[in-house]
């Protein structure tokens, strides 16, 4: 549409337009009262807490010897940071309609900027949380951290090429956004925050293996427990679920914002 | 210079496709400007929202060598938790300019006070018109893209934008989308009328006046 423009100008205009984004989002959603800025990890580190506590309550982890408080928190911590991104993705569009009349500003951009937040936010607090229960003895350092980092970026690969394909399909039909809500809601006792696969019975795991997320958390656990759990995950096959969910993202995005109208 | 190929804009409705814009064509070269007069509905706001880049057309093409600015004073693009300044400051961050050496003529022009300091939902319209309108002039553009926008308001703000548009920047190009026929004759050079889709061109802006007055809808 416009005449051509380089990689690497179009590269820091990119960067400038999420810089702009994310600086108006935090204090939008933070603003500067009380905690501000700290409630973008104190948000979901209150919900891990509660978790954890309620699933020590209800003896969730089916007598096996994995300490309750490293299994919650890197079951729940890790579901909520693709969830999270997602979900703030899907009412973006409306909310940041108007800014699209700036016109270096792309739909793309709101996404990312959106799932970059809510991705930080969790991170931060998963580490917070891992070094304080460490600190309190009520858990161990991860056998193989490296391990761990790994798998929470296939998983944060998996939670923005989702964003993305949610995202975008909110523009084309708001059914997308209300049966987003119920699917999450389905979606959270097969996405593995609450068991290893390994416990469940062999026709379950098949079924539950068909969800890259999975593999995802298995491999994080993999790298928390180390040989005390037995995991099963197959990298190639999240990668490419991962790889295709992208592709798709990408390509609804692209035509998301050739649909978008202003009132 | 800015070109307009072609271009169309069609929207779904219930009762099936709408075409607001039917294959129009037109050049603006820097430091030129135009008015383009409509009715209501004639699709004016469309026409600016393709050539801001804030929607696209449906086909055709729009080029643009020169920077263009989001249609001015355009008050919908605030964010309304933020303050004025925080609004000053996202407009300078998405556009690379540095915030700090322009708060002075933002004070100065939207007369805010206290409230530049205080969330946008708080103002009153006309506040935020004023606010939305020092925001425009803060980046510094070729082009200006104006929608009615110097119909509102007072007297006095009135003449302050006329003063920071057509006299301090009167070597930038604009287009000027209205219904108001003399606010045309007053700053353009050139004219056409938008009517049922079409851009019709005149040779002189009085031509444009008189198809306009004759033809009422």
């Amino acid at each position: 549409m416009t005449s051509e423009v380089s990689f690497f100008r179009s590269l820091a205009i990119q960067g400038r337009v999420m810089q702009a984004l994310l600086m108006r989002e935090v204090i939008t959603r933070y603003g500067r009262d009380n905690l501000g800025v700290l409630w973008l990890i104190g948000e979901p580190m209150v919900f891990t807490l509660g978790v954890m506590a309620l699933w020590t309550f209800a003896g969730m982890h089916h007598g096996s010897q994995l300490p309750i408080a490293a299994f919650a928190i890197t079951g729940y911590s890790s579901v909520l940071m693709w969830r999270n991104s997602v979900g703030r993705c899907v009412s973006a569009l409306q909310s940041n309609f108007n800014l699209l009349y700036h016109r270096n500003v792309q739909v793309i951009d709101v996404f990312i900027t959106r799932t970059l937040l809510e991705m930080a936010g969790a991170t931060m607090s998963f580490i917070v949380l891992s070094i304080a229960f460490t600190a309190a003895e009520l858990m161990t350092w991860p056998v193989d951290p490296l391990q761990v980092i790994f798998g929470w970026l296939m998983l944060a690969w998996f939670g923005l090429a989702l964003a993305l394909i949610i995202g975008a399909a909110t523009a084309y039909s708001e059914i997308v956004e209300r049966l987003w809500g119920p699917t999450t809601y389905f979606m959270f006792p097969l996405a593995g925050a609450a068991f290893m696969v390994d416990w469940l019975p062999k026709q379950a795991q098949d079924v539950v293996l068909f969800l890259p997320m999975v593999h995802g958390l298995e491999i994080i656990r993999e790298g928390y427990f180390g040989n005390v759990v037995r995991t099963h995950y197959d990298l190639g096959y999240m990668a490419t679920c991962c790889l295709v969910m992208t592709l798709v993202g990408l390509f609804l995005v692209r035509d998301a914002g050739e649909r978008v109208e202003q009132q | 210079m800015i070109s307009i190929e072609n271009v169309s804009k069609t929207y779904h409705t219930r009762l099936g496709q709408r075409t607001i814009l039917d294959n129009i064509s037109f050049k603006l070269a820097r430091g030129r400007n135009i008015g383009i007069l409509g009715r209501n509905g004639a699709g004016k706001s469309t026409l600016i929202r393709l050539i801001a880049g804030a929607e696209r057309p449906t086909s055709g093409v729009i080029r643009r060598d020169m920077s263009v600015s989001w249609p001015l004073a355009f008050g919908g693009a605030f964010q309304t938790h933020l303050t004025g300044l925080d609004n000053l400051k996202f407009v300078c961050r998405v556009y690379g300019v540095d915030y700090k050496p322009l708060i002075p003529f933002v004070e100065d022009f939207t007369e805010l006070g206290v409230y530049f300091r205080e969330p946008v939902m708080h103002y009153s319209a006309g506040m935020t018109t004023r606010l939305a309108f020092a925001l425009s002039m803060a980046i510094e553009f070729d082009c200006f893209l104006i929608d009615e926008a110097m119909v509102v308001g007072d007297q006095r703000f009135h003449e302050r934008c006329h003063i920071e548009l057509f006299q301090k920047r009167k070597d930038r190009a604009f287009i000027l989308v209205t219904h108001d026929a003399n606010s045309i004759r007053m700053y353009c050079e050139s004219a056409c009328v938008l009517r049922n889709g079409k851009l019709i061109p005149f040779a002189t802006v009085d031509e444009a006046f008189e198809f306009y007055e004759a033809n009422p809808n």
